[in-house]
């Protein structure tokens, strides 16, 4: 019984089961997945759980990133919403060119992408260089692309709006013809497989943890503990361009100051619900990825119910207060306490009678 | 000359930081005369600044106790906001009066600092995510309360609104020759008031002085008998209240309410905490120190929107630029300070 609890998958299955539970109750239409034809024609599967599988994916790959970021540094990074915003930018700008409503892209997606892969890991290698050489709290650190990021996003197209007309562009955040599952689920399962067979292969996922852990003793023990926070930057605006791809491709333009809002919130809250300590050392990569899904899984539930899109931040921060007091070690020991009394006081009542 | 050079070797970290603080500040204003034109050398100008910037000092004040404390608060933005929407829905929709929405104001900034000291302190959690946390509440109950932007009618209100404290001797003669009176709003008055009060309470009092031990070294502060984490608590409680009521001077100064006010409030308080000389690491700062940050935050905002480079993001990337340049100096007195104990 205790083995379960201890289990980092605990936490999360739990809160999914409890989620599934609320809306089987409330009301089970929830669960319905219907096949359709888009507007082109195409075999489309819709439903609460697709938009799930599909606005999820984004956050499971923004949370592989996280979680590496969180286990190396003991600390987040609060920019991911203003970097995507930048990589987006960079994608529309190299597709467009000078031409804002060109009729034609301007250079092949790949193209687009790879840049803005470059451009994003620079803008975590500068948050990994403030965290990892000056020794600045992560999120203190990033607090500076927090602010700049979205007016950076601006300045790179000049404050105008390109608009992508080709049709191939929104595949990425869409649809695929002919296949009725939503494609940044591939996109995420394709990250996944490589983070894993990453952690597998490499010493990636034990020098992080080891750097976490203790910082002084895994540079005595040969690590070079600024560079694994380095990395973790680095794969994280990795990341981070990925999922900039597809929020730019749902709507083939790019909205500065409304893109990704707010989506740090959710990222970090992902990885704490995954169980992972948010003060660094162990991590669970899997258990994160799943953290991701549940969350959006709340999102989702909490927009069925009305709930307007700015008051959702308040629903959040009550969850992740409730996560974080229950996580918290003093919180633990209090009711492992109380746990220990009453069964002591069961099995004293159960000898007397 | 040479006890100059002994002097200034022997200065503390606060202090040193501190005169960095006064020169960059003084430096810009001059640069600011001096290619800007004179506008700047009217009085009015530099009471403009405070008028508008009378709450960010109450925020970046609240953060500095905090900083000074070792941890941090990002949830005064929000704070800010939610108290400007329930004062102005109150003094609008239940045409109470303006005493009671200063209540209000204090009871939700006491209410802020009372759960994030409790958490932060006590329960031993990671102060940024609660405070992270703190600020998405903040901001989704200010659209919970109301939705849209409205401007509070009031007539109580909107007199001690528009009332203005005339400064004697610093009024100028305008272009048809009448002599103008230099004013500040009643809201500056609150925050010099305040800025004093914290001054004496960091350098002649014991909560202030553990504000400096617990920041500084957490480990010898508990051997010297110092409660921690009750220290902890007061930091994060009297942010709160200066948040709440920074949040009721802003909501003077605008006399509206929106969801969207106060966006990146706490940035631009860390910042100028920051550029005021307080160490992100705890320990070190100065109340003085953070005015003086204020003020040179606002001055460079100043000249990038009277440059015509009054687009939205070039406040945002000078802002940010500024704090990281603080932050690398802040690196560099770090190692200085190393050099020395190593010596």
């Amino acid at each position: 019984m205790s083995k379960i609890f201890r289990n980092q998958l605990f936490i999360p299955i739990a809160a999914l089961l409890l989620l599934a539970v609320f809306n089987l109750i409330a009301d089970p239409s929830f669960f319905k997945i219907t096949l359709g034809y888009n507007s082109a024609g195409d075999p489309v599967l819709s439903g609460y759980l697709m938009t799930i599988l599909d606005y999820g994916s984004e956050l499971a790959i923004l949370a592989i990133g996280m979680t590496l970021v969180t286990a190396a540094s003991g600390g987040q990074d609060i920019s991911v919403g203003a970097a995507i915003a930048i990589s987006g930018s960079v994608v529309l700008r190299v597709l467009c060119g000078r031409d804002h409503h060109a009729e034609t892209m301007q250079a092949p997606i790949i193209v687009a992408f790879l840049i803005s892969c470059v451009v994003a890991m620079i803008f975590g290698a500068f948050n990994g260089a403030l965290v990892a050489f000056f020794k600045i709290q992560p999120m203190v650190a990033t607090l500076i692309l927090f602010t700049a990021g979205r007016s950076i996003a601006a300045w790179i197209n000049n404050n105008e709006l390109p608009i992508v007309n080709e049709i191939s562009f929104s595949y990425f955040g869409g649809f695929i013809p002919g296949i009725p599952v939503p494609t940044p689920f591939f996109i995420a399962l394709a990250c996944v497989i490589v983070i894993f067979l990453a952690l597998k292969f490499t010493n990636l996922g034990l020098y992080t943890q080891s750097v976490g852990i203790n910082e002084s003793s895994s540079r005595l023990n040969g690590l070079n503990p600024e560079f694994i926070k380095f990395l973790a930057f680095i794969i994280l605006g990795l990341c981070v361009a990925v999922a900039a791809l597809i929020k730019v491709s749902r709507l083939s333009t790019i909205n500065y100051s409304v893109i990704a809002k707010d989506i740090e919130m959710d990222a970090i809250l992902a990885v704490a619900l995954g169980g992972n300590a948010l003060s660094g050392g162990k991590f669970n990569m899997g258990a994160s990825i799943l953290g991701a899904y549940v969350i959006q899984f709340l999102t989702t539930t909490l927009y069925k119910f009305n709930v307007p899109a700015d008051a959702l931040p308040a629903y959040k921060a009550v969850v992740v207060i409730l996560l974080v007091v229950f996580s918290a070690p003093t919180v633990r020991e209090f009711f492992s306490g109380l746990w220990k009394k009453m069964t002591k006081k069961g099995v004293e009542a159960n000898a007397k009678a | 000359m040479q006890k100059l050079k002994e002097k200034f070797k022997n200065i503390s970290d606060t202090n040193l930081l501190l005169l960095i603080t006064i020169v960059v500040f003084f430096l810009m204003y001059i640069g600011a005369v001096v290619f800007q034109g004179k506008g700047f050398l009217k009085p009015q100008t530099f009471f403009n600044i405070l008028n508008a910037n009378a709450a960010l000092i109450l925020l970046a004040c609240g953060l500095s106790l905090v900083m000074i404390t070792g941890s941090i608060d990002i949830s005064v933005g929000g704070v800010t906001a939610l108290v400007s929407m329930c004062c102005a829905v109150y003094l609008d929709y239940q045409g109470g009066n303006v005493f009671v929405s200063m209540l209000i104001a204090l009871g939700i900034g006491l209410a802020f600092g009372l759960v994030q000291g409790i958490l932060i302190a006590y329960l031993d959690i990671q102060p940024f995510i609660v405070t992270l946390a703190g600020m998405f509440f903040a901001r989704g109950m200010t659209t919970i309360v109301h939705t849209n932007p409205f401007n509070v009618e009031n007539p109580n209100f909107v007199a001690l609104k528009e009332t203005r404290v005339n400064v004697p001797g610093m009024g100028s003669v305008n272009k048809l020759g009448v002599y103008v009176p230099a004013y500040v709003e009643l809201g500056v008055l609150v925050a010099l008031l305040i800025v004093l009060a914290l001054f004496f309470i960091l350098r002649y009092t014991k909560l202030g002085r553990n504000f400096y031990a617990v920041g500084g070294n957490n480990q010898s502060a508990l051997m010297l008998g110092i409660n921690v984490k009750r220290t902890k608590f007061f930091a994060h409680l009297l942010c709160g209240v200066l948040a709440g009521i920074g949040g009721y001077v802003y909501f003077l100064h605008v006399g509206s309410g929106a969801p969207s006010h106060a966006q990146g409030a706490e940035m631009n308080a860390i910042a100028s905490s920051i550029i005021g000389g307080t160490m992100l690491t705890g320990g070190v700062g100065n109340i003085i120190g953070t005015f003086f940050g204020v003020l040179s935050l606002s001055t460079i905002q100043n000249i990038v929107s009277s440059a015509g480079l009054d687009q939205a993001w070039w406040t945002g990337i000078t802002i940010a630029a500024m704090l990281c340049l603080f932050l690398v100096i802040q690196s560099v007195v770090m190692a200085r300070k190393k050099k020395q104990v190593k010596k």
